[in-house]
């Protein structure tokens, strides 16, 4: 359940985020969440509903945007179908990750300000 | 203020952050790791399921490297120091990271437990991580690589189920490859179902209990030594207080009357309460050249590259 934990780490950065800038409401965050982030996109939703109770993104929207995982030769740039070995056969080197798919991202912050 | 008309209505801006929700976790793992590759340690963070035979390599680890390395650990689990106790049995210097409720350690999990355990004095140091295939591949902790031990038990499509621990391994440790013969397993099954998640692979078989692949481990763990940089790590003042207050409860061989600087000449093998263990070794990143202290007892000092 390290959704939680994650909730938390979000929440804090966007309160500083705010609190740097003066915002008087937060309305909406954007976060991207790759196919290999290790975290489960619906559990990171009900984390963040039951966690942001009492902060400043208790009225906040989350939105959330998924980035799949694509497997691409770093050299021919051939892709690599889904559940195949890494690697590109024709070049013989290993596959490459496309950027986003392993990361949890927090993209844009939708903030009021004076 | 509404840049309309100026009516001191508030306005909804967008404010672009594109950061990693775990920077703040990131941040301290650099501190970690600035502080393992100035020391010269090799730090790892060694993953696995629950009883996937994480302690036992580790204490076949001390039984192949004894008398070569200085090994060392901190080790994560829910409830109980057994892990830790079974490493000090081993010979390997430990400390329990109880985390409650936590599946995983976190980079400041670590550094605070690195404050109680002599780490500077060791030359390949472990980071136990809680059972689990899930949440700690994505805390980096300040480890120099990733190790997932996999036994031969938990089977074959154990890869695929949890992708992103195993692409997030540079090393995967098949662990209890005694058992083979007794198992419907079959190696080579696990080993292309690593292909299809992990884009290098570096797999080796080892069985703790009867040492086969130990020593395949153990050259992996001195190539990984040799890759370790030289030089100490990036200069910083050290802002936090673990280290500093120098007391030796031991006794001391040397005088230093005239606050001059000065090297310890003998080796540390032992733990003792300062956990910085000045020239324990020669192999450590900084010498006695970048750590002048006076008499007084308390002293300061920068890394220097």
């Amino acid at each position: 359940m390290h959704e939680y934990s994650l909730v938390q780490s979000l929440v804090t950065r966007v309160e500083a985020e705010a609190a740097a800038r003066k915002a008087t409401a937060v309305h909406r965050v954007v976060v991207s969440i790759g196919e290999l982030a290790g975290v489960d996109p619906e559990l990171f939703q009900t984390a963040y509903d039951t966690f942001r109770a009492g902060t400043l993104c208790e009225h906040t929207v989350m939105e959330l945007r998924r980035v799949p995982a694509r497997w691409s030769c770093p050299r021919c740039g051939r892709g690599i179908p889904r559940g195949e070995v890494l690697a590109c056969d024709a070049c013989q080197i290993p596959a490459r990750l496309a950027p986003g798919g392993d990361e949890m991202l927090l993209e844009t912050i939708e903030m009021e300000v004076p | 203020m509404c840049t309309t008309c100026g009516c001191g209505d508030t306005s909804i801006v967008p404010v672009d952050v594109h950061e990693k929700i775990l920077a703040g976790n990131d941040r301290v793992a650099a501190h970690n790791r600035a502080h393992f590759a100035g020391a010269g340690v090799l730090a790892l963070n060694l993953m696995g399921s629950p009883g996937a035979g994480k302690t036992a390599l580790l204490e076949a680890t001390a039984r192949a490297a004894k008398g070569r390395w200085r090994l060392g650990a901190v080790s994560g689990d829910l409830a109980t120091d057994n892990d830790a106790r079974r490493l000090e049995a081993a010979g390997i210097p430990s400390r329990a990271i109880t985390t409650g409720q936590g599946c995983h350690l976190d980079a400041e999990l670590v550094h605070n437990a690195l404050h109680g355990v002599p780490w500077q004095a060791t030359d390949v140091f472990f980071i136990e991580n809680v059972g689990n295939l899930v949440c700690p591949a994505i805390y980096d902790l300040g480890q120099a690589a990733n190790v997932v031990a996999l036994s031969v038990t938990e089977g074959e499509d154990k890869p695929l189920k949890y992708p992103v621990m195993f692409k997030a391994a540079d090393l995967v440790v098949l662990t209890k490859c005694d058992l083979v013969p007794h198992l419907d397993v079959k190696v080579e099954t696990i080993l292309d179902n690593l292909k299809r998640v992990m884009p290098a692979p570096r797999v080796i078989q080892v069985s703790a209990r009867t040492g086969a692949g130990i020593d395949e481990w153990v050259a992996w763990l001195a190539s990984r030594r040799e890759k370790l940089p030289r030089t100490a790590g990036p200069g910083h003042a050290h802002d936090h207080t673990h280290v500093h207050p120098h007391e030796h409860t031991h006794a001391h061989p040397h005088r230093h009357a005239d606050g001059t600087v000065h090297g310890h000449s003998h080796g540390h093998s032992h733990a003792h309460d300062h956990l910085h263990a000045p020239g324990a070794e020669d192999e450590h990143g900084h010498g006695e050249a970048d750590h002048a202290h006076g008499t007084d007892g308390g002293h300061e000092h920068e890394h220097e590259p």
